[in-house]
């Protein structure tokens, strides 16, 4: 009888020291990563109304890795292996991105030492959460999307802005994107092109609404002489702005610029506008610049009056320098069709500036990697030749403007900030 | 303040005017439905804007059923172009003789499950019951239309029926909002003040206990006045959504707010009260954006609120011997 019970138990024992040995080693081995594996995360909001625009930038991140078939061999003599993960920091319950995932998604890379680069994120206010995470960690982040200037320009936000994200002192994030501060010119220079003589300026008071309709407002005076009639906030809870309208009515602007996006009422105050009977054209920023815009405005009032907005680069037809042509190629090789959203030239983009880092720092190093990711120059991309400037931003002032036409967002010319 | 020196400061203030107004005939009609059930049951329905926002998207479905576009269908829709005059009048009536009862159910049947079999509770039981349904309601809103604002069909123009020369404005929309809520109030009025019904409900409303011992009940009386406020809420959305041309499943919150504050503005339990209330409100929203400044319309409107509470807390029209609250 013992006999029988010794030999189960001597098994129980046996399988629970490897168990906890194993767990140990298991656990060794997290922290030390696998020595021939390099991993590139992106942390974008994959559920919810932004699904359509990160699909694409996910697509254009495998494709980068695809190209190079997975594998970068390095001046260290290795070949490592490439792997990708899709993070989500969004919840379908919110339908947007939140702090507590975009905070997960930072520690997560920030926890697993094969993660060299870190492409994120899609909203500006996703990033001041993981900045500083990440920026302890030494990873490397380049953002498709992101385009707040306090995030990397001082002087533009807060007093502690940007130091309060970079908590060690050196910088780790990069934006392939031209921030608002190019977008806000851009959009008077193409009002200056419209030969508007007067303007009025709405914005929806939020950081990135009001803050690009101010550079605008800057820009239209000091820059191209245009009237600035008057700059007004509105409460995006409201239903309706027919007095408001009314009033810039009888200003008779040649131009209407809101500073706000779909969801601060865009849609709304245009279909007012034309309530009211005033026909003149409203340009918006790239907040502006999505479906969901046409939608809540209806199809049919886009035919009264023109809509125009911005967007912080090309749309996929216009991509005829640099890589772009290969790049649209390559991209229906792979995927069965050409891509729909602009946003896959920018998941591209930062794939291969990814890649571009981990090739030059020739060692799988995050410090190394950040530093030649930093130092990015003359880099060959989709739409066209850029560098990062001291700041991680791309110098690259190429921007688009497109208007609403038959129910979808045409392109219209490509605008070039003068230097 | 731009006008102040301009010749046609005149004609701007009678157009914000006209606009104004229109705008307070909407937000008085679902006023009456929150100073009904106050004046009757004493309870602020606080689910009352929602039950608007619901008679909104009843009424897209309607139409997107009789096959315009909308709610993310658009394939093979009827063009708004190809619709007659007669055509788009049969669509806002339809939308009106559905909406309307669709929303006086709802609101009888919130009376009718949550509100009835706490009435002899502590007031606050039902006033925290009144927010549990609201929020229940913009959640069954949010399922319907989605979280973002939602275009409805243009079935009024914004042609001007002035001619030109006037400098102003009254368009086919301000006539529709006109045309629709000032009927309305007055079959309202008459109806309470010259039917039996409507003297059963102001005899509920005196003092329920009387109104039961004389025969009346009082049970059937309250549920009717929910029915009523209601079927306005649902015709108040109707041309809501005509006139603003956008609904979304939070306009309840806000539209809710600006009722309320004018039931509570013109006295709340009394119907002129709401009336006089809705129009004030109005007013002050389109005056304070066109000469104070868009930013400052809520403060405004709710800063008059508070001036008048202090001042005169049964109200504009309230009668200060009533001890309501």
């Amino acid at each position: 009888m013992p006999f029988r019970i010794t030999v189960p138990l001597v098994f129980v024992v046996a399988f629970a020291s490897v168990g906890v040995g194993g767990l140990f080693l298991s656990d060794g081995v997290r922290s030390k990563g696998k020595p021939d594996v390099i991993k590139i995360v992106s942390s974008l909001p994959r559920s919810g109304s932004a699904r359509g625009q990160t699909d694409s930038i996910v697509q254009g991140i495998k494709l980068a890795l695809h190209e190079v078939n997975h594998q970068i061999t390095l001046t260290d003599g290795v070949t490592y292996k490439l792997e990708y993960l899709d993070l989500d920091d969004a919840t379908a319950a919110a339908g947007n991105w939140t702090i507590e995932q975009e905070i997960a998604n930072a520690n997560q890379a920030k926890a697993d030492p094969d993660v060299m680069a870190y492409i994120g994120t899609y909203n500006s206010g996703a990033a001041k959460v993981s900045m500083p995470i990440l920026n302890k960690a030494g990873v490397l982040m380049i953002s498709p999307a992101n385009t707040a200037t306090s995030l990397t320009k001082p002087g533009w936000g807060g007093r502690h802005e940007p130091q309060c994200y970079r908590p060690t002192g050196r910088i780790n994030y990069t934006r392939v994107v031209p921030a608002d501060d190019v977008q806000g010119a851009v959009a008077a220079q193409w009002a200056f092109e419209l030969q508007a003589k007067q303007v009025y300026i709405l914005d929806d008071n939020e950081l990135y609404g009001k803050g690009i309709a101010d550079l605008f407002h800057m820009t239209c005076e000091e820059r191209f002489g245009i009237k600035v009639l008057g700059q007004e906030s509105i409460d995006s809870k409201q239903q309706e702005f027919k007095p408001l309208l009314q009033k810039i009515k009888d200003l008779k602007p040649d131009m209407i610029y809101f500073g706000g996006t779909t969801q601060t009422k865009a849609g709304q105050v245009f279909k007012d506008m034309i309530a009211v009977g005033l026909r003149c054209p409203m340009m918006g920023p790239d907040g502006c610049y999505e479906t969901a815009m046409i939608e809540s405005a209806g199809k049919a009032a886009f035919e009264t009056a023109p809509f125009y907005a911005t967007f912080g680069g090309l749309p996929i037809s216009e991509l005829q320098t640099g890589r772009g042509p290969q790049f649209v190629k390559n991209f229906t090789d792979y995927f069965g069709k050409p891509p729909t959203e602009a946003y896959a030239a920018y998941g591209y983009e930062c794939g291969l500036v990814a890649l571009d880092a981990i090739r030059r720092a020739g060692r799988k190093d995050r410090d190394a990697v950040r530093e030649a990711g930093l130092a990015t120059r003359d880099f060959v991309g989709t739409i066209g030749t850029w560098s990062f400037d001291a700041n991680g931003d791309t110098d690259s002032k190429t921007m688009s403007v497109n208007v609403v036409k038959d129910g979808e967002f045409k392109f219209v010319k490509k605008l070039e900030l003068k230097k | 303040m731009t006008f102040a020196v301009e010749p046609t400061f005149w004609t701007a203030f009678l157009q914000q005017t006209i606009d104004g107004l229109a705008f307070g005939a909407l937000i008085a009609l679902i006023a009456l439905g929150y100073t009904m059930v106050y004046g009757i049951v004493e309870l602020i329905n606080f689910a009352h804007g929602d039950v608007f926002m619901l008679g909104g998207f009843l009424a897209l479905t309607v139409l997107v059923l009789c096959g315009l576009e909308g709610l993310g269908v658009d394939q093979n829709r009827i063009k708004l172009d190809d619709l007659g005059l007669w055509a788009k009048a049969g669509l806002i009536a339809l939308c009106l003789l559905l909406a309307m009862p669709f929303c006086g159910a709802i609101n009888f049947g919130i009376d009718y499950m949550v509100y009835r079999p706490l009435r002899t509770a502590p007031r606050l039981a039902p006033l925290v019951s009144a927010i549990g349904v609201s929020f229940i309601l913009m959640n069954v809103g949010l399922f319907w239309g989605g979280a973002q604002d939602v275009n409805f069909p243009k079935l009024v123009s914004d042609d001007n029926l002035l001619p030109a020369d006037t400098g102003l404005r009254l368009t086919a929309k301000n006539a529709m909002v006109f045309g629709v809520t000032v009927p309305l109030m007055i079959a309202l009025t008459l109806f309470v003040r010259f039917t039996k019904l409507g003297k059963a409900m102001r005899a509920t409303a005196q003092n329920p206990t009387a109104a039961r011992l004389m025969g009346i009940n009082t049970d059937a009386v309250i549920g009717i006045t929910f029915a009523i406020g209601g079927a306005l809420a649902g015709a108040g959305a109707v041309v809501f959504a005509l006139d603003v041309g956008t609904i979304s499943y939070t306009m309840g919150f806000q539209n809710g707010l600006y009722a309320f504050t004018a039931a509570v503005l013109g006295g709340i339990g009394r119907i002129p009260g709401a009336v006089l209330g809705g129009l004030i409100i109005g007013l002050v929203r389109y005056y304070g954006s066109a000469y104070v400044g868009e930013s400052w319309t809520g403060a405004l409107i709710f800063g008059i609120l508070i001036v008048i509470l202090v001042f005169r807390p049964t109200g504009l029209l309230g009668s200060p011997t009533r001890e309501k609250v």
